[in-house]
């Protein structure tokens, strides 16, 4: 077992506007290992990209506010540094990857000062050293010509291209832990699998842990050792990735392995789909979140929330009737009737 | 059997600014450059291929949403290209089309109620009470509650939106219907309901589809037929099953290896493409994919190969394979 680098315990993030309190993260708690990878999964706005802003402290403020919670990063817990504790933090031993390549490079800067800016304010090192590690960060990640490439702007390199100065931007500083949302969503495939690639090969070279957020599941099975799944703000799921696609066990995480459309499907019957959609999070859940959309919902879960538990060890989930005693059976068809339990 | 679409070399040269302002631009980009397919009646055909391959600029030629630079489009052996605007307006009837992002492609001013009727308005179709019936039972046919006419775009998520989307293409009963990444802005729950949707009306009202996705999966799930583009070209045209199990263009077959895993356990060989495609202003000599193709040899620089023509068998554009 690697050591630990990461603890997230409870974190909850409440966004406000107006009068409405929206619980955008509600209770996360996981750990991660020393060059461990650990994928986020889940639908839009089930939390997964708020999780880990939030770690970073990156959360606007106003309107979003992180309400409970720590965050051990090297014993230190993060969520109560000051904030110039915080910034030698970001960027330097935690970086982080962003969805749109287009829009997380400023237009307006050579895509060399923007490596040399992210190297200068950690280490205290000259111009033309820093310059010299940037050229050799854009040879890393791939980029050919790259004493060529430093002096281009961002609009002179496609979508895979910037993503790949992105990522040389976050390891500059040799980061223990890079946390990446959906740095593959915007970009095609054969894109995709460079990239992913170069993620991996990257992680064995230089020996860091990644955090990776995504809506893929292949993204996942392709890149990491341990997946969390996440629903209204909450982990229904969590295990080792073998595990929970082997073995898993939360409904909705059968929903979402059924609805993927996999090779051995054939096309003339019909996908599974989850019914229903996500519950409004301005409203208090008295019960479990995803109890309206379950096909096994019984009245104990709208009366009480399910705590996460470890029914198997290593393998977490968050369902009143998936503990060691109390099995429910995962059904090929659950999913394409279309009914729940009270509609 | 006769095909319902018949599109032959088709072309969009678009041109670009000069850094003079009063010259005459002589260059331009070849968006879609000399495109040939048939598409036939009750069959789905796929577009595949990475952004900038000019799916979308194709979808959009073949119902003259803009106007191409050459080719033939036969839509029932009439061709669209050169057709009187009156004609052409009752002839696209038949021919609708659905987007890909839900949110901007439906007026948010506008009752659904009205979007929907829109194309009943403007081809003069029946009465206020007999467009309100007909709005109320494509809404049911999609799978929505009849009341949803009364209200706005902004009340439903990107699914219901969808389903709109849908209903509203269907309004006028058309024969084919393109849709232009019908399902990449939704969530992959949300996605299965509208795939679903879209399969159970094509039987129903045996509609032909031209389904553009950057999503293998979907395609698959999807289509009877596959066209790969590359560089506003078709690289490789055919059955799924041919492609799938039998793919012949080296840009078919790095494509399809490039698709995530299925699983965990799976152990996926990857045929991991050199650079991006490249820029359509100044597309390379000879094979337009011959700098990352594996297996290029020296013809591929000079010679083009010969491009795929409009039919149902399996072919590839490609020095190697013909």
């Amino acid at each position: 077992m690697s050591e630990q680098l990461l603890s997230v315990q409870g974190v909850q993030v409440e966004f406000k506007s107006g009068s409405i309190i929206t619980k955008a993260v509600n209770g996360v708690s996981f750990n991660l290992g020393e060059n461990e990878s650990l994928g986020i999964v889940g639908e839009s706005g089930s939390g997964k990209s708020v999780t880990a802003t939030s770690l970073l402290r990156l959360i606007p403020n106003p309107p979003g506010k992180i309400t409970n919670g720590k965050v051990i990063f090297k014993d230190k817990n993060l969520l109560e540094l000051s904030n110039e504790q915080i910034r030698k933090i970001r960027g330097n031993e935690i970086s982080m990857i962003f969805q749109d390549p287009s829009t997380s490079l400023n237009p307006v800067f050579k895509v060399g000062d923007q490596i040399i800016e992210s190297i200068r304010t950690h280490k205290n090192i000259s111009k033309k050293e820093a310059r010299k590690k940037a050229i050799e960060m854009l040879d890393l990640v791939g980029i050919p010509a790259p004493e060529k490439r430093i002096n281009m702007y961002p609009h002179e390199f496609s979508g895979g291209m910037r993503q790949r100065v992105m990522i040389a931007i976050a390891l500059s500083c040799d980061p223990k832990l890079l946390i990446a949302d959906e740095p593959t969503t915007a970009l095609d495939v054969t894109v995709q699998a460079q990239i992913l690639n170069l993620m991996k090969d990257l992680q064995e070279q230089l020996n860091m842990s990644i955090i990776m957020i995504t809506h893929d599941l292949g993204v996942v099975w392709e890149t990491c050792d341990k997946v969390l799944v996440m629903y209204a703000g909450k982990v229904v799921e969590s295990g080792s990735v073998k595990e929970v696609y082997e073995n898993p066990l939360h409904p909705y995480t059968w929903g979402l392995l059924d609805s993927q459309i996999t090779e051995s499907h054939d096309s003339l019957s019909p996908l599974a789909t989850i019914p229903g959609s996500p519950p409004d999070l301005s409203h208090e859940i008295k019960g479990c979140p995803f109890a309206d959309r379950c096909p096994f919902a019984q009245e104990l879960c709208y009366e009480k929330a399910p705590e996460l538990k470890e029914p198997i060890e290593g393998h977490a989930v968050a369902c009143h009737f998936q503990t060691e005693e109390h099995k429910l059976e995962r059904r090929e068809d659950v999913y394409f009737n279309g009914t729940t339990a009270r509609s | 059997m006769e095909p319902l679409l018949e599109v032959k070399d088709l072309k969009k040269y678009f041109p670009v600014a000069n850094n003079a302002p009063f010259k005459k631009s002589t260059q331009s980009v070849k968006a879609v450059d000399g495109v040939n397919f048939n598409v036939y009646p009750g069959e789905t055909l796929g577009v595949v291929g990475e952004s900038g391959c000019g799916k979308s600029t194709m979808a959009r030629l073949v119902n003259q949403l803009i106007k191409p630079t050459d080719g033939v489009v036969n839509f029932k052996k009439e061709n669209l290209i050169g057709m009187d605007s009156n004609t052409l307006r009752s002839t696209r009837k038949k021919i609708q089309m659905i987007f890909q992002d839900p949110y901007a492609s439906l007026d948010p001013r506008i009752k659904v109620e009205e979007l929907i009727a829109e194309p009943l308005a403007i081809h003069k179709v029946g009465n206020k009470e007999s467009r309100r019936a007909r709005v109320e039972e494509l809404l049911e046919i999609v799978g929505l509650n009849k009341r949803f006419a009364d209200r706005y775009p902004h009340e439903f998520s990107g699914g219901q939106r969808q389903r709109i989307n849908i209903a509203r293409a269907l309004t006028l009963n058309p024969e084919l219907i393109i849709c232009d990444e019908p399902v990449s802005a939704l969530d992959v729950s949300v996605q299965a309901q509208v795939i679903n949707l879209l399969k159970k009306l094509q039987d129903e009202f045996n509609l032909t589809y031209i389904f553009i996705s950057h999503d293998l999966n979907v395609v698959r799930y999807m289509c009877d037929r596959i066209a790969v583009m590359y560089l506003g070209k078709i690289v490789e045209v055919g059955t799924y099953e041919e492609i799938y199990s039998n793919p012949q263009h080296p840009y078919t077959k790095a494509l399809f290896s490039a698709v995530p895993k299925e699983s965990p356990f799976e152990d996926k060989e990857r045929v991991i493409l050199k650079g991006t495609v490249p820029s359509p202003l100044n597309p390379p000599s000879g094979c337009s994919f011959h700098e990352r193709c594996p297996v290029a040899i020296d013809m591929c620089q000079s010679q083009e190969p010969e491009v795929v023509t409009a039919s149902n068998k399996h072919q590839a554009s490609c020095h190697l394979v013909n």
